[in-house]
């Protein structure tokens, strides 16, 4: 993957008002607290060197903490380099109620994982749906323009947030 | 009722959503237009991805049968159920039993138009199933007890100031709700819980990819998502037509979709799912327990609405159609739509330019008359659709059918004599537009009697009553001598007979009878930048009549003028034509009317000044030309713009050093006879008047390409309106 996705990435998601930090595996979790609205809430990364246990987030899950919490971590699956969107499975752990549920999202996505366009990401998305998997493209906050004007923070969240891991 | 009670009813309508839901659908809609320039502006690929999306869209089509089969298994083999409907009421029973079976007492649903073609809510409600929509337009739709009056933006004309009263008085909140955001938290807040507590979510899909089973839902909300996801049951609702093969044929439209629908590079949420979907049940009912515990499974099930589509398929007409990915963007490009919006100008679900191809596919024909003729066949939706439906044909079909349908008027005698055309049937109205060649040799022919009697009190009354001719409009000062009559009485005849470039000018019926002297100045140009000139027959294009949809009779007109050009082209001539509508004819409606002649005539037909570009760029001197006196400002004309041609008046301006202010608007409104119409008048004047913003220098010279466009700026600015090609012809006489 070249370096240029990234920059791309980061500028896309400056445009998008999606805050980032760039980190490495060690320093991720103190990056995903400091992003982290209390009382935040997540699912399992799946990311080598990175495990919530070490980040102040509630990794137990409920509907209960799913309305309250403040926060929802997630690792994000891919990344579109273009439009600066996160590609969010839903899997078995609650990715996609944690990404959307709660009023901040912090995704956390290995730079490696950064695709240029949409199309660069046509055979993660063949296999994704292949396995009977699900997935969104979510780009920067939910918003509507129906009540008048733009407002951002709708059903989804109002605030997003990346933690970029750099692994190469 | 009597026509001209009905026309009146009609502008009195026009008028009225002109003046209530105008403003607000104007400010929405010409952004959203505008950002969908800047869109595809930044994105390198547009084009090339139109093309592409096109022809994923046609396969499809054609391959439905075997792509349902292969979504039967995929839906099958992933745990769901899908349900192919034949129509609203077999879909709304289905739908209703899955209710029943489920004891479901609440059900939400994200924004689905298809669901608003089968009136879903109301078979929900039936069965006692509080339906909730959760797309914020579409709750204000429902608290109002309104229709949706924009594909994409179903509340669009409505503005904050009208949603606050609503809320305020439905709900009765502590504190009045004013701001857009105080609004939205409120109805998030509200739909929030509804969310959590439903028993059913309802989706529609705008893609379905047969080798999964997985459904898209493009939206910026995130309702669809909560819909889909929160329920133990997720119920899908979608047209057979939105069926595609994969991944790899969903990729140029999750591109193309929100570009074209808002202007935004891609929606907030493309939702992919492949249902049931992996993710943990969510019963807010018992707040403590873990996600995904409990006895709740996930249930989905497709239901695929035919609802007439298959027998779209069928007609080589109208099964363009099904290409629609309902983004909106023909709406939102409309002149019209921008002024009255889809209560105007849409049916009892769909609205915009491709509503006409929906209402009369799943309603029948006449299920659009009431707004076809709205669609003034000005074209710039055909660039604006990622599909490249050729838009304004759909409606040309549609009206055509429905004047078939048309009972003939007791005044059928008023204008017998000036019509000889092919379609006997046809609303007196649109036979007098339609027959404008007859009509424009009579009056030339008794000049100026004719002049002076169509001006006269008594018998513009008459014209309103009986033709619906609107008085207030100018009617064109036919000349007694032609273009022809001047043309061959000049000495020398052929001044450049020895030439190396020879011309065939088309003098159509306007050049030849009303506007004399863009005729004479094509003339003149060309003949001193050195080019031999010819003058051909002056018949009609076709134009007229097809513009209220006599196809056959234009057909006529399109084979008579192609067989009068054939032998200019045979001996190497060019055509050129000062009319850009009939240009338009030949580079676009020849291909449907005359399919055989269509390549020669549109590969050997030109834009007048696009040809005096060509002459000037292939290094003949301009030095004969005239020199600018006056700055100018330039209005192009729609269909003109639709093929790229203005660049060329634009360039070959500028090249001569003037001054040039072009204006953006789509359309003037004028649009050929729209504006001469009683019920129209109105609504062309409202549309035309917004080119005042562009045009607010009275220094400036107007400057029009087509006739329509002249009329109609002679109309709102009161000055003298001249063609581009009468600015840069030598003098003479």
């Amino acid at each position: 993957m070249a370096t240029t996705d990234v920059q791309t990435f980061t500028t896309s998601l400056a445009d998008l008002d999606v805050s980032v930090s760039r980190t490495d595996a060690a320093t991720a979790p103190a990056a995903i607290d400091e992003a982290a609205v209390d009382p935040a809430i997540g699912a399992a990364l799946d990311i080598e060197g990175i495990s919530l246990a070490d980040t102040a987030v509630e990794t137990e899950l409920t509907p209960r903490g799913l309305h309250e919490a403040e926060t929802g971590v997630t690792r994000a699956d891919r990344a579109v380099a273009a439009y600066g969107s996160l590609l969010i499975r839903s899997d078995d752990g609650g990715t996609e109620p944690l990404s959307l549920y709660p009023p901040n999202h912090v995704a956390v996505l290995r730079a490696s994982d950064v695709c240029d366009d949409v199309e660069a990401s046509v055979d993660r998305l063949d296999e994704i749906f292949g396995s009977g998997g699900s997935a969104v493209l979510a780009t920067g906050a939910s918003s509507t323009g129906d009540m008048g004007a733009l407002v951002e923070g709708v059903h989804g969240p109002k605030h997003v947030h990346v933690v970029l891991v750099e692994d190469r | 009722m009597s026509s001209q009670r009905a026309r009146r009813r009609k502008a009195e309508r026009i008028r009225g959503l002109m003046e209530t839901e105008g403003p607000i659908i104007n400010e929405n809609v010409s952004r959203m237009n505008r950002d969908r320039y800047a869109a595809a502006e930044r994105f390198d690929e547009y084009e090339a991805l139109r093309d592409e999306a096109r022809g994923i869209k046609e396969d499809a089509i054609a391959d439905l049968p075997a792509l349902l089969d292969t979504l039967r298994e995929s839906v099958e083999a992933n745990g769901g159920h899908l349900y192919l409907a034949d129509d609203a009421a077999d879909a709304n029973r289905y739908i209703t039993s899955v209710a029943e079976s489920e004891n479901a007492d609440s059900l939400v649903k994200s924004k689905s138009m298809t669901t608003e073609e089968i009136e879903v809510n109301e078979a929900l409600e039936g069965v006692g199933v509080d339906v909730w929509e959760t797309d914020l337009g579409e709750f204000v739709l429902q608290v109002a007890d309104e229709s949706p009056s924009h594909i994409v933006g179903p509340s669009l004309h409505k503005s904050r100031e009208e949603i606050a009263t609503l809320f305020n008085a439905v709900f009765e909140p502590e504190e009045p709700l004013e701001t857009a955001d105080e609004l939205t938290e409120f109805a998030r807040d509200y739909l929030g819980d509804r969310i959590r507590h439903a028993d059913i979510g309802m989706t529609g899909a705008n893609f379905v990819l047969a080798d999964s089973g997985t459904i898209t839902l493009v939206t910026n909300e995130g309702n669809a998502r909560k819909s889909a996801v929160t329920p133990n049951t997720h119920i899908a609702v979608t047209g057979v037509e939105k069926v595609i093969p994969g991944a790899a044929e969903l990729q140029p439209f999750v591109d193309l979709i929100s570009k074209s629908a808002t202007g935004q590079d891609i929606s907030q949420y493309v939702s992919m799912l492949t249902p049931p979907v992996e993710t943990p049940t969510i019963d807010f009912d018992r707040p403590d327990d873990p996600l995904g515990s409990g006895d709740g499974e996930r249930d989905f099930h497709l239901v695929l609405i035919d609802n007439g589509r298959l027998d779209m398929r069928d007609d080589d007409q109208l099964r363009e159609t099904l290409y629609c990915i309902r983004c909106g963007a023909c709406a939102n490009s409309c002149a019209n739509f921008q002024h009255v919006g889809g209560h105007a100008f849409g049916g009892d679900t769909y609205t915009g330019g491709i509503a006409t191809g929906w209402e009369a596919g799943i309603g029948g024909e006449e299920a659009a008359a009431d707004f076809n003729d709205l669609c003034t066949g000005c074209s710039r939706c055909v660039n604006a659709c990622p599909v490249k439906i050729d838009i304004p044909w759909i409606n040309t079909v549609v009206r055509d059918r429905l004047n078939a349908d048309a009972t003939p008027s007791e005044f059928e005698f008023l204008v017998e004599g000036l019509t000889p055309d092919a379609e006997g049937s046809v609303d007196i109205q649109k036979r007098f537009f339609g027959n404008f060649e007859t009509l424009a040799k009579v009056g030339s022919a008794t000049a100026p009697l004719s002049n002076w009697v169509t001006s006269f009190g008594p018998a513009r009354k008459a014209m309103d009553r009986f033709l619906g001719v609107a008085p207030e409009r100018d009617l064109p000062t036919f000349r007694r001598e032609t273009l022809v009559d001047w043309f061959e009485s000049r000495r020398p005849r052929a001044p450049n007979a020895t030439a190396e470039r020879s011309v065939v000018l088309y003098p159509d019926v306007y050049t030849n009878y009303v506007l004399v002297e863009r005729g004479k100045a094509a003339v003149r140009t060309l003949e001193a930048l050195g080019v031999h000139v010819e003058l051909a027959s002056p018949l009609e294009s076709g134009r007229a009549p097809l513009s209220q949809g006599m196809i056959a009779t234009a057909t006529d007109h399109a084979e008579a003028l192609t067989a009068e050009l054939d032998p200019y082209l045979d001996a190497g001539f060019d055509v050129v034509a000062i009319e850009p509508s009939d240009l338009a004819m030949f580079r676009r409606e020849y291909e449907k009317l005359v399919p055989d002649e269509y390549d020669r005539i549109s590969a050997n037909s030109y834009d007048v000044l696009e040809y005096v570009y060509g002459l000037l760029e292939n290094g003949t001197s301009g030095d004969a030309l005239a020199t600018p006196t006056t700055p100018v400002a330039y209005h192009s004309h729609c269909q003109q713009r639709t093929l790229g041609l203005e660049t060329y008046t634009e360039a070959v301006l500028d090249e001569l050093g003037f001054d040039v202010e072009t204006s953006e608007v789509e359309c003037c409104g004028m649009a050929g006879s729209f504006g001469y119409k009683s019920e129209y008048y109105d609504l062309s004047m409202d549309v035309g008047r917004e080119l005042e913003g562009a045009f607010d220098d009275p220094n400036r010279q107007l400057v029009a390409s087509g006739t329509s466009c002249t009329e109609q700026l002679g109309a709102v600015f009161e000055d003298g309106v001249v063609h581009p090609v009468e600015l840069i012809a030598p003098d003479g006489s």
